[in-house]
């Protein structure tokens, strides 16, 4: 049992209920003696989504919904990976598991835990509105939810999928009819793959960094139907491919790799890009304000529709968005996550 | 207002001048004359007196979103633009409008002197009929500061564009006292110039920096003049029409703040407009730039400051001679000129010549120009003999040569987020000097680091923060930066004693211990040496 957090012996505990604590590896559940999104190395660690922050490499044994295993294993090679379908309940020591679709990305999950008779749900990262690809997120009853508040404020209320989806469309079109290429700055899974299934591929073509087209290999095999994309090589060149939108990284705009997609617009896709501050900060002419997370109604939604009086929040402004909870009449804690806050400019999977 | 909008986002969206310049052009071919107006005005810092304060702004909004002000207030600290984080936090209009920039700006100067409630449901109706854009436009009309990437320079340019006429002739149309109450678009961009206005000022011709450089790359020395760079407020002079007015580069008229500068009517001829340095100055040398700062923040002046803090402007240049504009002529004939003209000056005149500092090689100069502070001089300017009088800065024709900065190893000890583009990163910073075992602070810096460099504070204060006040978070004392700055003067004013001119991070000094930042003995020796 201990060896789910051996040498760790100044490990502190909060206590925050019976079935979910906090330790200084993240989320635990001393029931089942296993750990949710761990930050650090431990014995066995169950896995919301395949994104960098919640999968991390080094632990014993994971556990995964079978739609999130193919990513994680080509993020994180040979590890041991079990896999459970959505919905399906396990036994782990004295509590019953389960994941459901939280929206974020394709395969990513909330993870119910139920001990004696008391639910808690873990939500990872979620967002409320479908977006076509990822499975919908569901709403869970639970007594207490833990919930992410990455944009945990009033500012951040995100316009739905179809007229971003028209706003890229027309600034594709209108590049193209100037001669210019569209640079489109997004993370590699999931934020990506949701943009080629925005995209209107009648327009022109659509060539893809090696990164996103890596990740959109790994998907397609899993049974995801995406438009048909170019892969960007060394031998890639520009002129053959008149009129192209390019999607890539957004570290990788900046880069010399871009060079050769000349003259060119650039524009970055992130929920960020509501601050107009952000936008010019990260040097893109465009921001498209599109999130794989819940806006501020979407969390208050979320929270409501569980029915839960314990609410624990993490990953965000947690100290604003708890107050505010708090208002509403929650039992409310924050929980200390490893990285905090520092998305905004590393901004990778918002 | 759409248009003006429209316009907003068109530039916001683009970072290429060119595309800017276009939309601007486009709009000042197609929208209605009194919008064109008002839109010269805001781009050149004309906004409209402010009718509702930024507090009630505040509460309207919060009250209107369904939040609580501290979330407000909260969501504010990270958007950085007050303006913004309002238009993102109000629910969708429920109507629509189709009213223009200009008479949206009446409606909201038409608030003034009324009762609360009325500017309330004035303000409440305009949120309520606008789309976000134009919700942000219109509060960045209400909280003042309408900056948005455009410059005054992009502005004209896109102007003369759409009108055909010479930019830097409408450039200098563009200057003066006129507010949109004042004139009329035609009377100010179309009219023919029928120097309506007497007290217009002509568009500064800037300098580039050389410390880049070497000076030797310039050419021969005979081609160029060089004098003390003043450190004072940069004013044209200019006596027409019986009167005299007194303009700052920042277009601010302050004829009332200086009146030592009437006495000019009597000593020089109508028709005379001159560049200078307004400078503090008694028994022939200039006073520290401090004693000039009592004399900036005031209207009016009481006789006893005048005694105190005597002000004269050291000219450098003649832009009018005999009502006749001689900007086109070359340096060296204006300078001739102006040698001419203030010549035979009584040695009380409020006006003096900047002398010629005469170099006959760059190895000459740069001796003297290491002498500058003794001369209470920020360095040596440089003018091409053969150069026009152009308006802005161009390269080419003024060189300013500045002292390397005086620097001091300070520690940081607060960090506050900044605004607008660094929203959300730390960028103001405190700074303390060793004093035995504690640290003082003695300066504030906001510039000289990259974005990765801003990013990479930003993200060590998170971690390292040991209290929080308001919006100021005190760190754990770790990072010394080299902090370089243009002056040092005892103030009254400042928890140290000693205020800094120009203060900015030079450097981020990884490679020094904490215990080896500078002393409040080294910022004494400091003071005493250039203060």
């Amino acid at each position: 049992m201990a060896s789910a957090r051996a040498g760790q012996s100044g490990d502190q505990t909060y206590p925050t209920g019976m079935v979910i604590e906090v330790t200084n590896s993240g989320l635990y559940c001393p029931a089942g003696d296993f750990h949710i999104d761990p930050w650090k190395p431990v014995d066995r660690a169950l896995i919301t989504h395949g994104h960098a922050d919640h999968a991390r490499p080094g632990h014993a044994r994971y556990l995964a919904t079978d739609g999130t295993a193919p990513v994680m294993r080509h993020r994180l090679g040979a590890i041991t990976l079990d896999t459970l379908p959505y919905g399906e309940t396990r036994r782990i020591g004295g509590a019953d598991v389960s994941f459901h679709p939280a929206g974020h990305v394709p395969g990513s999950a909330q993870i119910r835990v139920e001990v004696g008779g008391e639910v808690w749900v873990v939500s990872g990262d979620y967002k409320i509105e479908a977006d076509g690809l990822s499975e919908p997120f569901e709403p869970l009853p639970c007594h207490g939810f833990v919930t992410e508040c990455t944009f945990g404020l009033p500012v951040f209320d995100w316009a739905p999928q179809a007229v971003v989806a028209a706003e890229i469309n027309a600034w594709w079109r209108a590049n193209q009819a100037a001669g210019r290429f569209s640079l489109l700055g997004a993370y590699a899974f999931g934020k990506a793959q949701r943009l080629l299934s925005m995209l209107d591929p009648g327009t022109g073509p659509i060539l893809t960094h090696g990164a996103v087209e890596n990740t959109n290999d790994v998907l397609r095999a899993q049974g995801l139907r995406l438009p048909q994309t170019i892969r960007v090589t060394p031998g890639t060149l520009a002129r053959d491919h008149p009129g192209a939108l390019v999607l890539a990284p957004p570290s990788a705009l900046s880069a010399t790799w871009a060079r050769r997609f000349r003259p060119a617009a650039t524009g970055l896709a992130s929920g960020w890009m509501r601050l107009r501050g952000v936008r010019r900060r990260r040097g893109a002419d465009r921001g498209f304000v599109i999130s794989d997370h819940a806006d501020w109604s979407g969390l208050n939604r979320a929270i409501a529709e569980t029915g839960a009086e314990t609410v624990h929040v993490t990953h965000g402004y947690t100290d604003a968005f708890a107050r505010w909870l708090r208002e509403q009449g929650y039992d409310v804690r924050i929980v200390p996550a490893e990285f905090t806050g520092d998305s905004l400019d590393e901004d990778d999977t918002s | 207002m759409k248009r003006f909008s429209a316009l907003f986002e068109t530039i916001d969206q683009t970072r290429r001048t060119t595309a800017k310049v276009a939309a601007l052009a486009e709009y000042f071919r197609t929208a209605p004359d009194d919008d064109k107006l008002w839109t010269i005005a805001l781009f050149s810092r004309r906004r409209p007196r402010r009718t509702v304060t930024t507090a009630r702004l505040r509460e309207w909004a919060a009250e209107r979103a369904g939040i609580p002000l501290w979330l407000l207030e909260e969501s504010y600290g990270i958007v950085g633009d007050l303006a913004e984080t309002i238009s993102l936090i109000l629910p969708a209009p429920a109507a629509t409008h189709d009213d223009g920039l200009s008479i949206w700006i009446a409606r909201l100067r038409a608030l003034d002197h009324t009762d609360e409630a009325v500017r309330k449901a004035a303000i409440l109706d305009a949120w309520n009929r606008m789309d976000p854009t134009e919700r942000l436009v219109f509060n960045k009309l209400l909280t003042g500061g309408f900056r948005v990437g455009i410059s005054r320079k992009l502005m004209t340019r896109a102007l003369a564009r759409a009108t055909g006429q010479d930019a830097s002739e409408l450039a200098h149309r563009l200057m003066g006292d006129w507010t949109p109450d004042t004139t009329s678009y035609h009377a100010l961009v179309e009219m023919p110039d029928d120097t309506s206005s007497r007290s217009r000022p002509y568009p500064f011709c800037l300098a580039r920096g050389l410390e880049e450089e070497d000076p030797a790359a310039l050419g021969a020395p005979e081609d160029w003049h060089a004098e003390w760079k003043w450190d004072g407020i940069r004013g044209q002079l200019i006596l027409r029409g019986g009167a005299h007015h007194v303009w700052s580069r920042g277009e601010d008229l302050m004829t009332d703040r200086f009146p030592e500068f009437a006495e000019t009517l009597d000593i020089l001829p109508e028709g005379t407009v001159l560049d200078g340095e307004i400078l503090a100055f008694a028994d022939g040398t200039p006073l520290p730039f401090s004693t000039l700062q009592k004399r900036i923040g005031r209207k009016t002046v009481p006789k006893a400051l005048r005694t105190e803090a005597p002000v004269i402007l050291r000219a450098y240049d003649l832009l009018e001679t005999d009502g006749q504009d001689i900007r086109a002529r070359p340096f060296a004939a204006r300078r001739a000129a102006l040698e001419n003209l203030l010549g035979g000056l009584p040695p009380d005149a409020p006006l003096q010549l900047s002398p010629d500092l005469g170099f006959r090689s760059w190895d000459e100069l740069a001796a003297l120009r290491a002498t500058a502070r003794t001369m209470r001089a920020e360095g040596v300017m440089l003018k091409h003999r053969e150069s026009p009088y152009h308006a802005g800065r161009r390269t080419g024709g003024w060189w300013k040569w500045k002292l390397d900065p005086l620097t001091l190893d300070g520690v940081l000890i607060y960090a506050q987020q900044g605004h607008g583009r660094r929203a959300n990163l730390f960028t103001d910073f405190t700074f303390a000097v060793w004093s035995g075992e504690t640290l003082v602070p003695f300066t504030k810096a906001y510039s000289g680091l990259t974005d990765a460099e801003f990013r990479k504070i930003t993200h060590w204060v998170r971690r390292n923060t040991l209290h929080r006040f308001g919006p100021v978070r005190q760190v754990r004392p770790e990072h010394v930066f080299e902090i370089a700055f243009e002056g040092i003067h005892a103030s009254t004013r400042h928890k140290s004693g000693i205020a800094l001119r120009f203060p900015r991070m030079a450097r981020w000094r990884h490679d020094k211990p904490l215990a080896e930042a500078s002393t409040l003995g080294d910022l004494r020796d400091m003071l005493a040496h250039h203060g």
